[in-house]
């Protein structure tokens, strides 16, 4: 158990660096990064404090502590799987709407120019 | 330059997307049999040479900056469709399964009944037109998905052979399922209260290229058109449920005033 917990330790630090990084370099808007580094910081603290663990295994009536780490963990990462969902659908909308209108004012361009010859 | 001529104007709109081989014949076919007509040739960011043919065959071309799938290509024809100011716009698809000499059809449909679309329709008559048995039992199953929904049946649900006046354009411009967009958009019109109407049409095999519908997609299809179907009723009721509350709550805030 406690091994697992340092393992977790380890690898939330890994993701919290990996996430500072990229908003650093600008590969990620730090909009994008915000529930990043939440889910990353959850994990970090729920890794390092297992008395509240153990809580909420019991609260939850869970058989099993590391299982309470990775259903929470898995949780956090479907809730931020869904939101980056909504986040690419409006994308593409904005993006189709966007190449549209992009397409008709280039076409309302060329026939100007066809008229003005 | 493509201008809407009279009050009657028609605009026929042709989606494509690498149909080097078969845009040229049916935009010969469209000026054959509606002469005057202006075609409009939206290009769904083609690989092959689409655009020069369609051009060089006379139609105008409205080239996308990028592939949008069906939906956002057809929409982006109706949308300029709609700005320029035409009355009817009937969409043929550009692999030649449509036959163009049934577009004055769809079009007399339009005028004479004042319906919001027209559905050209392989099943209203049997003019042998032919499909394969995994679409045959798809649209049938479609008709009775539809049937209590539109209140009436439909024979060719699946058909892409559509004709529209300018009060659909004005919905579509605005809001046109995006894949898969043509039972979606029979429920967009249904939820608004507006008509449709099916002629007899003939259509043929494909000259080039090959569906975008493959055996392997065809549940992924219904899936998607079910859910589809199912998003628009809900979204249309709501916005028909927050209608009637309004003036209600109107009258009552009136009430309170006075």
């Amino acid at each position: 158990m406690e091994h697992l917990l340092n393992v977790t330790t380890v690898l939330s630090i890994l993701l919290l660096l990996m996430v500072l990084i990229s908003v650093r370099r600008a590969h990620i808007r730090v909009e994008y990064s915000v529930s990043w580094l939440l889910a990353s910081v959850t994990m970090l603290l729920l890794s390092r404090s297992k008395p509240v663990l153990d809580a909420i295994t019991r609260w939850a009536g869970v058989p099993d502590t590391p299982l309470t780490l990775f259903l929470i963990s898995g949780t956090l990462f479907l809730i931020m799987f869904f939101r980056f969902s909504i986040i690419i659908s409006h994308l593409r909308d904005d993006n189709i709407a966007l190449a549209q209108r992009v397409a008709i004012l280039e076409f309302h361009l060329r026939s100007l120019g066809n008229h003005e010859k | 330059m493509i201008r809407p001529a009279g009050k009657d104007s028609l605009l026929v709109i042709v989606p494509a997307f690498n149909e080097e081989g078969a845009i040229a014949q049916v935009v010969s076919a469209v000026h054959r049999y509606v002469p005057g007509t202006p075609v409009l040739v939206i290009d769904d960011c083609s690989t092959d040479g689409t655009i020069t043919a369609a051009r060089k065959a006379g139609a105008d071309v409205l080239p996308l900056p990028h592939h949008l799938g069906l939906g956002g290509c057809v929409q982006a024809g109706y949308k300029l469709a709609y700005e320029l100011g035409f009355q009817y716009v009937i969409r043929v698809d550009g692999d030649g399964q449509h036959d163009p000499c049934d577009v004055p059809r769809i079009l007399e449909c339009l005028k004479t009944t004042g319906c919001e679309m027209v559905i050209g329709s392989r099943f209203v008559e049997d003019n042998g037109s032919r499909t394969g048995i995994v679409r045959a039992l798809g649209i049938h199953f479609f008709r009775l998905v539809l049937r209590p929904i539109l209140g009436k049946p439909v024979r060719d649900p699946t058909s892409g052979f559509v004709g529209v006046n300018r009060k659909a354009l004005n919905v579509f411009s605005r809001s046109f399922p995006l894949e898969y967009p043509e039972i979606e958009a029979l429920v967009v019109l249904q939820r608004r209260r507006f008509r449709f109407e099916e002629v007899p049409v003939k259509m043929h095999p494909r000259r080039t290229g090959r569906s975008s519908i493959t055996a392997r997609k065809s549940l992924y299809y219904i899936a998607h058109v079910l859910l589809g179907v199912f998003v628009n009723i809900l979204k249309y009721d709501r916005r028909l449920r927050r209608a009637h509350e309004a003036p209600r709550a109107g009258e009552t805030s009136t009430g309170v005033g006075e």
